[in-house]
């Protein structure tokens, strides 16, 4: 025995005994993993979570959350001796004056829209492919009470620096607090302090950026993770892989040194984008005030989907009794995200409703076997990215040479016309690669190789599929419609007579599908020659 | 018709291939060399990093194509910073995907589902736990204390009462008086009809009196905007009409649609467009709003001049400017 395995010996010996961890080790050292790229769309978010948290640190030694007025005198000379509150003071200071300070600060920035970019991917890849489904439900909720914090999140941390820009953010945040009916008011007062901006807002929102909504998503991460870990890892179908098996890497040595050298990856590439790719140069904004503004004011992209739909709300304010309300904000501020949010956190409720299915799931869906779901996901894009076309109206305006008049109008019918057009766009070609799926597994691979037999006929060969890719395409089940009982053997009326109605027909309509093939047709097949 | 639905067999993992580093030792020796160039490269993106941070001025910028003018001292520490890290993780994924293990492994699932029993005694122990509380058979305790919990919440609400002050009318006032001179801003000097020529526009506030300081929270409210136009070009009613001086009209600047400065005049079209949500207000008709989601046209001020000829307020606004809220009556 070598001295290093003699060592490593004392050590395990040493914890055991002293935590029992041993058998626990033994066996999640051990654990499999499954393979595949789109698995690491998570991984991106968790790191950028880290890095965010190792770059906000740096960044909380020198950044003073105070509205105080102070005279700058900082070396950057365009805003010498112009007033500014501390909070735009310590920003300046922390990008010239502090080495790395600006590097740290662009890591922090350019992590910030990773992890949000990573975690919206990440949604769609467990929404598309139908990870979301029992047992993994709670995980799904997890995941958009994390998406809707990291919203918040991003908001109120590029919101700290007090220039122009985010100060004007801040400005329609407010109104759309004083928008609430009843208690709008109130509420904006107590969460500014009094009047907008007053000084009371960003030391506030200081302590919920860097201490609060970072410990709930430590919570909420860790219980995430927990339960990938426990659940075990959904895999992609294929020979080999069944509901009740996990294939794949063992964590000890694999997925340690891929998982591990990944964060590195991604931090190298946060480093890199920070070290040469300029963000949020809040020198150029200048400080806040309420009486100025830039043109071209946008949020961080993560907003500026609900940007898009505030710009193209129709002008209606309600005034009676004395009262105001503001649809123009509430609707699509409030409102509409609202429905959206709480739909997509039920939809594995709703989807397990509608398809009766209540079976644990460990096998991926390709989004083309499940055309209803990956359709209702196109559309629910379809509506946000015509949303965040529109809160770049002004950018698209001036780069493209359109008025904003027209941009406007486009979003605002689109946004009505386009979503239901994009789904019944989505299922056809679902359904259409779906049968070339079937054609492929009954007829092969067309190689482009023509031959003439004897008798004169041209014909292409076809070359036939491997059973494991055979297989690969054939082993997803397809959901029966579930049958209407509108009433029992008896002649009594079925209760639940609408929900049942409206749960037959969704579930007739997600049931259409192309008839993969059978084991029987691939067989007559390969008797007779084609 | 069964027998016709039968899927197609499951044919099994695929059988493992080698790679070339795990047959050919030669090859397995260059995976290694790679993986250790590498982490090298990551050691030699440190040092860069150490040399920039130490001995690049933080001052100095060289250009480069692309970048164009680019700080050194922080593009030196960034790369270095960014290379130390990437090549780490390069090095790992590289070593993991040509020495280690690659055979695929199968683990067993098992269903979540506790066993029948398990959870019916799950179940009893919870029922027969309540039952012993008693709180089935007595109802009581259980209104008690469902009311106490309630209310034991509500101190951490209450206590954020003092966050800030009651809004009272706050919204609907601004430092606008009769009387009030309206001056640059920035500059703060007054401003006669004479320093405006027809098409300028010109930011105003209210005159601050001697000893006082202006806030944030006043800009807020007071910023007006001051336009020229040809009297001629107006549409409005008799008393809108008089409320602007020789051509010039004011607003307020602060959007009604959410507060935004409605910052951009479009002298040909004499529109006012908020740079947030483009609303878009048209000056000639007392700031009606013509395209966009505000819902009010931006509160006019009425200015007159005083015995200097200096623009002054002729009264306060007669409505509240800035967004909406639900106590605003109009």
């Amino acid at each position: 025995m070598s001295a290093r395995e003699r060592v490593a010996g004392t050590v395990a010996n040493y914890v055991d005994e002293r935590t029992g961890a041993a058998a626990w080790m033994k066996k999640n050292l051990q654990k499999v993993f499954p393979d595949h790229w789109s698995f690491m769309l998570g991984e991106i978010a968790l790191y950028s979570f880290v890095i965010l948290l190792l770059s906000g640190t740096f960044l909380t030694f020198w950044f003073d959350p105070s509205m105080r007025t102070v005279v700058y005198e900082g070396s950057y000379q365009p805003l010498k001796e112009v007033e500014m509150s501390a909070a735009y003071a310590s920003t300046l200071h922390i990008s010239f004056d502090v080495r790395g300070g600006l590097l740290m600060r662009q890591i922090h920035h350019w992590a910030a829209l990773i992890f949000m970019a990573a975690i919206v991917v990440h949604l769609l890849r467990v929404f598309f492919t139908g990870a979301f489904r029992k047992p993994r439900e709670f995980n799904w909720i997890l995941g958009i009470g994390l998406l809707t914090l990291g919203i918040v999140e991003g908001f109120l941390g590029y919101s700290l620096p007090d220039d122009l820009l985010s100060g004007t953010g801040l400005r329609i945040a407010q109104a759309i607090i004083q928008a609430l009916p009843v208690v709008g008011t109130y509420l904006s007062f107590f969460a500014f302090g009094g009047a907008f901006p007053g000084e009371a807002f960003i030391p506030r929102i200081y302590t919920v950026h860097i201490l609060l909504l970072p410990g709930i998503f430590l919570a909420l991460i860790t219980v995430h993770l927990m339960l990938v870990w426990y659940q075990k890892h959904t895999q992609y179908p294929g020979p080999g892989r069944t509901e009740k098996n996990v294939v794949g890497y063992p964590l000890m040595p694999v997925y340690m040194a891929k998982a591990g050298g990944f964060f590195f990856i991604v931090f190298g590439v946060t480093a890199f984008l920070g070290a040469v790719a300029s963000i949020n140069p809040i020198w150029l904004y200048g400080p806040y005030t309420p009486g100025q503004i830039s043109a071209g004011s946008q949020p961080d992209w993560y907003m500026g989907w609900l940007d898009g739909l505030v710009r193209m709300a129709p002008p209606i304010e309600t005034h009676a009794f004395g009262h105001t309300i503001s649809w123009n904000i509430l609707i699509p501020g409030l409102i509409i995200p609202g429905i959206l949010f709480t739909g997509m956190a039920l939809y594995p409720f709703i989807e397990s409703w509608i398809t009766g299915d209540k079976k644990e799931h460990h096998l991926l869906d390709r989004p083309r076997n499940v055309p209803n779901r990956t359709a209702l996901g196109v559309m629910a894009l379809t509506f946000t990215l015509i949303a965040l076309i529109n809160g770049g109206n002004d950018i698209i305006a001036t780069h493209f040479s359109l008025t904003i008049n027209q941009i406007m109008w486009f979003s605002r019918i689109g946004i009505i016309v386009l979503p239901p057009l994009a789904f019944v766009i989505t299922k056809r070609i679902c359904l259409s690669l779906q049968r070339a799926d079937r054609e492929l597994v009954l007829h092969g691979k067309e190689t482009g190789r023509l031959v003439m037999l004897p008798h004169g006929e041209f014909i292409e060969i076809h070359e036939e599929l491997t059973p494991e890719k055979r297989y690969t395409l054939t082993q997803h089940e397809q959901p029966k419609a579930i049958e209407l009982v509108t009433e029992d053997a008896g002649g009594v009326l079925n209760p639940k007579g609408i929900r049942a109605k409206l749960q037959a027909r969704f579930s007739a309509a997600n049931a259409e599908n192309i008839a993969k093939p059978t084991a029987a047709e691939v067989k007559e097949l390969e008797g007779g020659h084609h | 018709m069964s027998k016709e639905l039968e899927p197609l067999a499951d044919p099994g993992l695929p059988e493992h291939i080698h790679r070339k580093a795990d047959i050919d030792p030669i090859a397995a020796k260059r995976a290694e060399r790679q993986v250790a160039i590498l982490f090298s490269l990551s050691a030699v993106g440190t040092l860069l990093f150490i040399y920039s941070f130490f001995f690049i001025k933080v001052d100095q910028f060289i250009f480069l194509p692309i970048l164009g003018n680019t700080n050194a001292h922080q593009l030196g520490i960034g790369l270095g910073m960014a290379a130390g890290l990437f090549f780490i993780g390069i090095g790992a994924v590289h070593w993991a995907k040509t020495l280690m293990p690659d055979q695929e492994v199968i683990a067993q699932r098992h269903e979540f589902k506790s066993e029948p029993e398990d959870r019916d005694a799950f179940v009893k122990a919870a029922k027969d736990g309540a039952e012993a509380a008693g709180l089935g058979r007595r109802p009581l305790i259980k209104r008690t204390l469902i009311g106490a919990a309630a209310l034991a919440g509500l101190p951490g609400v209450l206590m954020l009462r003092d966050t800030g002050p009651l809004p009272g009318k706050e919204l609907e006032k601004t430092n606008w008086k009769s009387g009030t001179r309206l001056v640059t801003d920035p500059g703060d000097r007054p401003i006669k009809a004479s320093d405006l020529e027809v098409g300028a526009v010109a930011q105003v506030l209210p005159e601050l009196l001697p000893g006082q300081k202006r806030t944030l929270e006043d800009i807020g409210k007071d910023a007006v905007l001051l336009i020229r136009l040809r009297p001629a070009e107006f549409q409005l009613d008799e008393e809108r009409l008089s409320w602007t001086h020789e051509g010039i009209i004011a607003f307020s600047k602060i959007c009604s649609h959410m507060g935004c400065a409605v910052a951009l005049y479009e002298q040909t079209t004499k529109h006012l467009l908020c740079p947030c949500h483009q609303s878009t207000f048209d000056v000639t008709r007392a700031a009606k709003v013509i395209f966009g989601p505000a819902a009010r046209p931006l509160p006019q001020l009425a200015i007159t001049v005083d015995g200097e000829g200096n623009l002054i307020a002729k009264q306060p606004f007669t409505e509240a400017v800035g967004p909406s809220f639900w106590e605003r009556s109009s």
